[in-house]
């Protein structure tokens, strides 16, 4: 098997609250993904998987275990040398009027991506804008994150992840920001990109029809722990752990087609 | 853009920020305004010494024959001077300070908050008195030593914001970006912080008024310059016999001081997403 482009190992993460009780986070988890692979964390809120994700980017340092960028730790690289390599990795939160500085207008935002393109930064954002579906992209250029729709702010985060030209997304529940009506254009957006770009996904969420709809892998956390791990198929049908059994369990259609057969979205 | 024109629709419907920020415009004006005309000298004696209010003297006349609203209007210049100076030293202060300790943290942050701490624990008018009294009165130095009891307010206002701001998303999603950690704290952290700071900072422009008065009550700010404190000084002696020597330059201090505070608090709520007007 050729070398993960992203390799948690064994880590671990624990908070003390301002109580003085502990909160293990994140207990020895270890988790690879491979160049161009998508790969699910399930688990309800609390179940350490946003900590998780923090770690992965570089955001956040395990109190021990290591994560291996492309076989390098994160840990033991500079502030200048994290800085670089940590930009093949982009995040994309969950609600994007929090992720993008709300003082900016959408081409300020993109230029602070762009920065390294300085004579072309007009060019590739109206490029990006139309590429995530907000077309034209001159007409966004600009507005404020408050002047667009949720939708839009979360396309617009989209667009600048994209900009960076990441190996890695790292997804903290992209959906839950949006309008339930278009949550399905987010995700095919997200599957576009996937198959145009060939970037691997870190899909971080609590609703396993949209690991089902995405994943190549899907691993299951529980109370700061993997519980279950494996390919979507195989876990999301013949679940083994209680407790992804019972998230199976609770997500109506476990016998219909799952995503790749299926066309998703505004259908 | 909305926001702004949101700050406004709420900055005015506080009536008593617009008035006072109709009363600081005049002063500014008249401060400008003392500056550049020539010909009228507030320090002229005249023999109609110790008069009441009159329609010739307004406010009266001084031991000395001096007008009592000629030297009122000249004190405006001092008063604004030291009041936006000191005001804007002590913020620039702060914000560096606090910016620094609460984005770094350590060490830094532990000595300069407990630094802070005794600054605002000694009584600030005493310390105040003490370091003039110490390093030798005028204006310059007043404006320093006011500054240096003021930044705390703001540092510790600044570390708060700071500590708050760099753990937003917006934040965290720049710094996935390879941008540097000064350019992050500088260019996404401070200016979402600008909005508590600018209303703290006018507040101290009224605390720094008062202070600059209560200095050169006691003698302590420049000796020939006229200000509303040491109006005050001179009109105490006489104070049974000549009533408006004191209280037209105390009510000038009490006005303006009450403005700047009605103009902090009219900007903190207007800058407030909380506050619903």
């Amino acid at each position: 098997m050729q070398e993960p482009l992203l390799a948690l190992d064994k880590v671990t993460k624990t908070f003390r609250r301002s109580g003085g009780s502990i909160v293990n986070a994140v207990r020895s988890v270890s988790l690879d993904i491979g160049p161009g692979e998508t790969v699910a964390l399930v688990g309800e809120s609390g179940s350490g998987k946003s900590t998780l994700g923090r770690i992965a980017l570089g955001l956040l340092a395990p109190d021990s275990g290591r994560v291996l960028l492309a076989g390098r730790c994160l840990g033991d690289l500079s502030a200048a040398a994290l800085r670089d390599a940590r930009i093949a990795m982009q995040p994309i939160f969950q609600d994007a009027s929090a992720s993008l500085n709300p003082r900016r207008t959408v081409r300020e935002l993109l230029a602070q991506a762009l920065r390294h393109h300085r004579d072309s930064v007009e060019q590739r954002s109206v490029d990006l804008l139309d590429h995530v579906g907000l077309r034209p992209g001159t007409e966004y250029l600009l507005r404020f994150p408050h002047e667009l729709s949720g939708g839009q702010r979360q396309r617009v985060a989209i667009a600048r992840a994209l900009a960076m030209e990441p190996r890695l997304i790292i997804a903290d529940e992209p959906l839950s920001g949006a309008d339930v009506s278009i949550r399905g254009q987010i995700l095919n957006l997200l599957i576009d990109i996937k198959e145009e770009h060939r970037v691997a996904y870190l899909m971080i969420t609590h609703d396993i029809s949209i690991a089902r709809a995405f994943a190549d892998r899907v691993a299951v956390m529980m109370q700061g722990e993997i519980v279950e791990s494996g390919p979507a198929e195989a876990v999301l049908h013949a679940p083994t752990h209680p407790y992804t059994k019972q998230l199976v369990a609770a997500v109506p259609m476990l016998d219909a087609p799952t995503a790749r057969d299926r066309e998703i979205g505004d259908a | 853009m909305a926001a702004t024109r949101r700050f406004w629709h709420r900055f005015l419907a506080y009536r008593a920020g617009a008035a006072a920020t109709i009363y600081v415009l005049v002063l500014v004006v008249i401060a400008v305004a003392t500056q550049l005309l020539s010909g009228v000298d507030p320090h002229q004696l005249s023999n109609e010494v110790m008069r009441a209010p009159s329609p010739a003297h307004l406010l009266g006349t001084d031991e000395l024959g001096r007008d009592v609203l000629l030297g009122i209007v000249y004190g405006v210049w001092v008063s604004l001077t030291v009041g936006f100076s000191a005001a804007l030293a002590a913020t620039v202060l702060g914000v560096v300070i606090g910016a620094t300790a609460g984005h770094y943290g350590g060490a830094f942050d532990l000595i300069v908050m407990r630094i802070s701490e005794v600054f605002q624990v000694v009584p600030s008018f005493i310390l105040a008195a003490v370091i003039v009294a110490m390093s030798g009165p005028g204006l310059t130095r007043v404006v320093m030593v006011i500054a240096l009891l003021a930044w705390p307010q703001i540092a510790r206002l600044m570390r708060g914001e700071v500590i708050r701001i760099k753990q937003l998303e917006f934040v965290d999603a720049v710094r996935c970006l390879g941008v540097r950690e000064w350019v992050i704290l500088a260019t996404e952290v401070i200016p979402n912080a600008v909005a508590p700071i600018l209303a703290a900072g006018t507040l101290i422009v009224g605390q720094a008024i008062l202070l600059e008065a209560a200095l050169s009550f006691f003698g302590l700010s420049s000796a020939d310059l006229i200000s509303w404190g040491r109006m005050l000084n001179s009109g105490q002696r006489f104070l049974f016999n000549a009533w408006w020597l004191s209280l037209f330059p105390g009510t000038a201090i009490f006005v303006t001081v009450l403005a700047f505070n009605l103009l902090g608090d009219a900007i903190g709520s207007a800058l407030n997403p909380r506050t619903t007007r």
